[in-house]
């Protein structure tokens, strides 16, 4: 334990040395906050109909109504007040980033790490879908499967997980094959203990560090696919209010002039995505050996 | 490297495949497009003649099949909505969408490769650490965002840009572009940066990763040991040598932009086939949705392929495996 602790002191070391990095792991931690108890933190429930009144709609920032509520980003077109409904919107595009973030890198150092171990046919085979399915863009992939089996939540996480899997499959590969010709797997195999033993206990978690990195990156990189693709009406459906719902809500008044029920959605998710790229690239550089 | 070229053609083949089972597949599990089509007071024996003219009301193996075979007649069905065939529709509307991809692709270069190239000749400096940040920045910000905002700047406040169309389109060499009028260009202008801010971010880290790693090669030493000015280092030296990944990447970028597409077209209502395709999905217009798809999947196994093949003959030091002799 105490062995644990000192990896955590070094690792902060490391880690702190990018004042940048630091600051914006703080936000994200407090976006992750907010995200979380969205429920306690917000001001209103934006979609209980009892305390939403038409009547607010489309107020300005720093506005407020006749019973004393304030809306310190302005009210949508129904009259919700938009920090609410930023915060309960984060806690649907973390969501679902993260989770098809989890998901891909189970099923992608599932196959990337067995393609190391196995090598042979299954890896050619695993490898070759992998290049082809990167030769294509991500958003190209999540269209064709948006496209043809049509939108909603799961359908979203799948294409989400599709488009991501592949990218874990090739790191946990490629550090899987440097792993293992280290003497710990050939003590592990002469223990004769089982390949998914070996596999899963022994190889994967000194694999994590870059797939770690990836997972920021394809993290941040999923939350904004999330939200151009709720955006654009083949995502999420109404009843999951992402960001990019909240933004393509208010693009129909864009033209009317009021800015601030998709600006501030598209702040929040700014926010959001650069603060992980911004943890995600340090840790990239601070994991790669060429920069030490 | 016939066999190769072989190879990789009968893999593209299989993936046209097995997409075209996946689309075809998914498309008819999805939603009713009749009851889109017909008047909701339509009776059963109305429902049935517009199936029976739509060939819906055969089993999907069946209107696989005749997918599949009027495919390679170059028939991809015709449009529930247009009546017309999906392919002319596409093609109608593939100009516009490869004019503001080219537009874009130019801006972005023209902008990327310069700050690229300071960002790693200079990686300490303040600019080059400016430049950087910017491109994380430019990483991270959604493009349909960007879209709206240029739009509630540039258009709705300042006024100064159109913000939807193509504008006039004029006539250069028989190709007819809005690239060729003042009109046109003023409304091409905006979602092409907005298409362009994307892909300067991967381009500027690029060119970078380029310069840094060239910069360190014994023909700099040697040419600055020449007494060659620094101009001409960077200008001549560096400037032919980054010059290789780049224009590799460029092929894939470019599928890529006519790809990410669909999200600037949808938000300047720019009549290409991205908006098409979002359309489409909306209407349920199964023909030109299975079209689209097949369409820029080809496009893209072709382009991956070009760009393969073209990699070998810039770069001797890369040799496909079952080529050297």
């Amino acid at each position: 334990m105490k062995h644990r602790f000192k990896n955590f002191q070094n690792f902060w070391r490391d880690f702190s040395a990018n004042k940048v990095a630091v600051v914006a792991l703080f936000i994200f931690s407090l976006i992750l906050f907010v995200a979380i108890f969205a429920p306690l933190v917000s001001p209103t429930d934006p979609y209980d109909l009892n305390t939403v009144s038409i009547m607010n709609s489309r107020l300005p920032p720093l506005s407020e109504d006749f019973g004393g509520n304030y809306f310190l980003l302005g009210t949508d077109g129904a009259g919700r007040d938009m920090v609410s409904a930023i915060f309960y919107g984060l806690r649907v595009s973390l969501g679902v980033g993260v989770l098809s973030g989890i998901f891909a890198l189970i099923i992608g150092s599932f196959f990337g790490i067995s393609a190391a171990f196995f090598r042979g046919k299954y890896e050619t085979f695993i490898m070759r879908i992998v290049d082809i399915q990167l030769s294509f863009p991500s958003i190209l992939v999540a269209l064709i499967i948006l496209a043809a089996f049509g939108k909603g939540v799961e359908k979203t996480i799948i294409a989400l997980i599709l488009v991501q899997w592949a990218y874990y499959a090739r790191t946990a590969r490629a550090s899987a094959l440097v792993e293992i010709n280290k003497e710990y797997v050939d003590a592990a195999r002469c223990l004769a203990f089982g390949n998914a033993r070996i596999m899963f206990k022994h190889i994967l978690p000194n694999c994590m560090a870059p797939l770690i990195v990836v997972g920021t990156l394809q993290t941040a990189h999923a939350i904004s696919l999330e939200a151009t693709l709720s955006f654009l009406g083949l995502g999420l459906p109404i009843t999951e209010p992402s960001l990019g719902l909240l933004i393509g809500n208010g693009f129909e008044y864009m033209y009317s002039g009021d800015f601030w029920i998709s600006i501030f959605p598209g702040v929040a998710l700014l926010i959001t995505v650069a603060s992980i790229n911004l943890v995600g690239d340090h840790l990239r550089d601070m994991f790669n050996p060429r920069l030490q | 490297m016939t066999p190769y070229i072989l190879r990789r053609l009968a893999q593209s083949a299989l993936v046209l495949f097995i997409m075209s089972l996946l689309v075809f597949g998914g498309v008819n599990l999805v939603g009713d497009p009749v009851e889109m089509l017909i008047n909701p007071e339509a009776d059963q024996a109305e429902v049935e003649r517009v199936m029976r003219d739509l060939g819906l009301d055969r089993p999907v193996t069946e209107q696989y099949w005749y997918f599949l075979v009027n495919a390679f007649k170059g028939d991809l069905g015709d449009s529930f909505i247009f009546g017309e065939p999906a392919l002319k529709l596409i093609l109608q509307r593939m100009p516009a969408t490869l004019e503001l991809a080219c537009f874009s692709l130019f801006i972005s270069l023209l902008v990327a490769i310069p700050l690229g190239i300071y960002a790693g000749y200079k990686p300490d400096s303040k600019v080059s650490k400016t430049i950087m940040a910017g491109s994380i920045l430019g990483f991270s910000m959604p493009t349909f965002w960007v879209g709206i905002i240029f739009i509630m700047i540039f258009a709705v406040h300042l006024g100064w840009l159109p913000s939807t169309g193509r504008g006039e389109i004029g006539v250069f060499l028989g190709i007819h572009s809005s690239l060729f009028t003042l009109d046109g260009l003023s409304h091409v202008f905006l979602p092409a940066l907005n298409l362009a801010l994307f892909k300067m971010s991967s381009v500027i880290r690029l060119t970078r990763a380029g310069t840094r790693e060239i910069i360190l090669q014994d023909y700099i030493t040697f040419a600055r040991a020449k007494g060659l000015s620094e101009k001409r280092v960077v200008m001549v030296h560096v400037m032919k040598n980054i010059l290789i990944p780049i224009v590799t990447v460029i092929g894939l970028e470019f599928g890529s932009l006519i790809a990410f597409s669909t999200v600037t077209e949808t938000v300047f209502a720019w009549p290409g086939m991205g908006k098409l395709i979002i359309d489409s999905i909306y209407n349920l217009d199964r023909p030109v949705i299975v079209a689209y798809l097949m369409i820029i999947v080809t496009f893209f196994v072709f382009l991956n392929l070009a760009v393969d093949i073209l990699y070998t003959f810039l770069d001797p030091r890369v040799r496909i495996k079952g080529t050297e002799q």
